[in-house]
């Protein structure tokens, strides 16, 4: 990199806006630069006004009058609001890695498809149960076919803000199309369970892959340990529970996610996976530009 | 008791479907769901066992899509509706719509006892749809009497006509299910309905079911011969007959349930429904009735014992659905030392 860290903006000041920002104030590569909100008065502004970041509650607008002090958005708004705010900040020049179910750029998984998208104005960071399994399924596929992938994710009822909870079938069906367009499953099915125990558990997702019984164990093994390298170097509590499980006809993965407790409670790892995910995006997407500019 | 009139639903064609490892054929499907008819149940359940969309790896593969199953029971029937059931998380509203296309008339939302907030755009599309349109509160032991009437609310809000205490655990004794029924039926709408269904894990289930009529329930789901997850649901044939016998009227006949019973559903049986260690320990330890067979074959694949494998997922709390975790358990347990006492 040319040592010069590239400016972000963080849009929305939730609970996701604002654990995105302490992450990204441990990034080599991106510098949030701006979180912007319509909340003057939320804790998450607070926060990043203490952090030495320029503050705004005036939405998209500011980041629209802005448009130097950020070359990537991080939209941590909701659908609604970013399917508003997306043309605004494509026509401003700028790159929006969406953490919302907005949908409107194709989805990305970190280690797995972002070189194909790297110049797309829009990215969406699919879903949580997507960035844990999707992965897997791609781990798997390099090596075999897969023509049937499931996956099932439990989490803890406390993490799972309204959002997903008035439309869980967006999380079903999101997860089930990245599982086959991006995880390389002939047919993905996603299933999600919300756990209200105390204390609240850790994210669990375990990942069903069909598998020709010939297929090359050893070597599903092998790939499988590899991408677990390569999410845990993004996602520290990213881990296996246990050897993968081999039937018949299937494999069984066992994945757990512990969050980083930046600003959510460490439970909350579909929500750090999340945010740690789109972290990683745009540092790959910052490289991949930077690779793209610099003549060969 | 005297003079209530209940409403009868039969869930062998889905809570059964757990017990048969979800091999259910579309002949048997119309058998029963023809025999049934006649016998004057009002409500016939038809479904994957763990509602629409359950056919996986997680929940077991099922011998015939379970649409079919819908499409021939709602042919074979002429006075009965036929219900579906949906977790919402498991399956989507596509199924819902496609089942109301193939005759299904009553829809059932079912959510942990906890997470009805996750079902208000589904029970407002069985609305739409036309439907029949209920709330399935599952795991019912492990909220509160008030708690269930908060949550009943918000699906009774979202559109639901009849709201369920659904101890799907088989876990609660009758005591417990009055605290609940009475709970909701005294702070629901009086136009909405409230339900029981029942496991017989401790061999409660009818006696669970009495003492819900009793508070104010007036839909109650059996499985005829039991034939359910865990040791299965309230006998239907056994429902009628005690109803019968306390003046409660039902529409289903006696006489013609227990021939259901003897000659159509005992028959399609894989095994008799026992109150054995395993299951009277899901009722005892407050675990979801359709782990069961699950835990069984887990254990004999890892040469672990199932009822080590429940009293741990007692332990880890796992509501319905997180069928996955009984793997992962086993292997855990494979893989320890063999330890004393256990």
């Amino acid at each position: 990199m040319s040592g010069e860290k590239v400016p972000c903006a963080i849009l929305g000041s939730g609970n996701i806006g604002t654990d995105l920002m302490y992450k990204l104030q441990r990034s080599e590569v991106l510098e949030p630069r701006a979180m912007v909100g319509i909340d003057p008065d939320s804790d998450g502004l607070r926060r990043a006004e203490a952090a030495g970041l320029e503050v705004s509650a005036d939405g998209v607008d500011w980041i629209v009058a802005n448009p130097d002090s950020c070359r990537f958005v991080f939209e941590a708004t909701s659908a609604g609001a970013h399917r508003a705010n997306a043309p605004k900040i494509e026509a401003a020049g700028l790159q929006s890695i969406d953490l919302t179910p907005a949908k409107l750029g194709p989805g990305v998984v970190p280690t797995v498809n972002l070189e194909e998208h790297w110049q797309a104005p829009d990215v969406n960071m699919i879903t949580c149960g997507g960035q844990a399994t999707i992965p897997m399924v791609a781990a798997v596929s390099e090596v075999t076919p897969v023509p049937y992938a499931e996956i099932v994710a439990t989490i803890a009822s406390l993490s799972a803000g309204p959002g997903t909870r008035e439309s869980i079938d967006a999380f079903t069906r999101t997860t089930a199309k990245g599982l086959e367009e991006i995880g390389g499953a002939e047919r993905g099915k996603a299933i999600i369970i919300l756990n209200p125990a105390e204390p609240p558990l850790l994210m669990r997702d375990t990942v069903f892959c069909a598998i020709s019984p010939e297929a090359d164990r050893e070597a599903i093994r092998a790939s499988i340990e590899r991408m677990r390298e390569r999410v845990a170097a993004y996602v520290p509590g990213y881990r296996l529970r246990g050897e993968p499980i081999f039937e018949e006809d299937r494999v069984a993965i066992f994945v757990e996610v512990e969050g980083a407790a930046d600003y959510l409670p460490n439970y909350a790892g579909n929500l750090d996976i999340m945010t740690a995910a789109a972290v990683a995006v745009g540092e790959e997407l910052a490289r991949l530009r930077e690779r793209a500019e610099v003549p060969a | 008791m005297s003079g209530e009139r209940v409403t009868l639903v039969d869930s062998t064609l889905r809570d059964g479907s757990h017990a048969k490892r979800h091999q259910i054929s579309v002949e048997q499907a119309v058998t029963v769901a023809r025999a049934l008819d006649r016998a004057g149940v009002d409500v016939i359940e038809v479904s994957h066992g763990d509602g629409l969309g359950g056919a996986s790896f997680n929940y077991g593969f099922a011998l015939t899509d379970e649409f079919e199953l819908i499409e021939a029971a709602a042919g074979a029937v002429t006075e009965a509706r036929v219900a579906v059931l949906l977790l919402p998380g498991i399956g989507v509203k596509e199924d819902l719509a496609r089942a109301r296309e193939l005759g299904a008339a009553v829809a059932r939302v079912a959510t942990h006892s906890t997470e009805a907030d996750i079902s208000p755009s589904h029970l407002a599309l069985c609305r739409e749809l036309g439907f029949e349109t209920v709330g399935f509160l599952m795991m019912a032991h492990m909220n509160s009497p008030e708690g269930m009437l908060e949550q009943a609310k918000i699906m009774e809000a979202a559109g639901a006509e009849t709201v369920y205490v659904t101890d799907s655990a088989g876990a609660l004794t009758p005591d417990g299910v009055k605290a609940r029924v009475e709970a909701m039926r005294g702070g629901l709408e009086a136009a909405t309905n409230v339900g029981f269904h029942g496991h017989e894990n401790l061999s409660l289930a009818v006696a669970n079911s009495l003492a819900a009529i009793e508070s104010g329930a007036r839909w109650i789901d059996g499985c005829t011969c039991g034939l359910g997850a865990g040791a299965g649901n309230a006998p239907t044939e056994v429902l009628t007959a005690v109803f019968d016998k306390l003046g409660i009227e039902v529409r289903a006949d006696t006489f013609a349930m227990l021939d259901v019973a003897e000659e159509v559903v005992r028959p399609i049986m894989d095994r008799p429904q026992l109150v054995d260690r395993a299951s009277l320990l899901l009722g005892y330890a407050g675990v979801y009735s359709s782990f069961l067979l699950h835990a069984e074959r887990a254990a004999e694949r890892f040469g672990v014992s199932t009822k080590d494998i429940l009293v741990e997922v007692g332990e880890r709390k796992a509501v319905g659905g997180q069928e996955d975790l009984i793997i992962d358990i086993a292997a855990e347990l494979a893989a320890q030392p063999a330890t004393a006492g256990r």
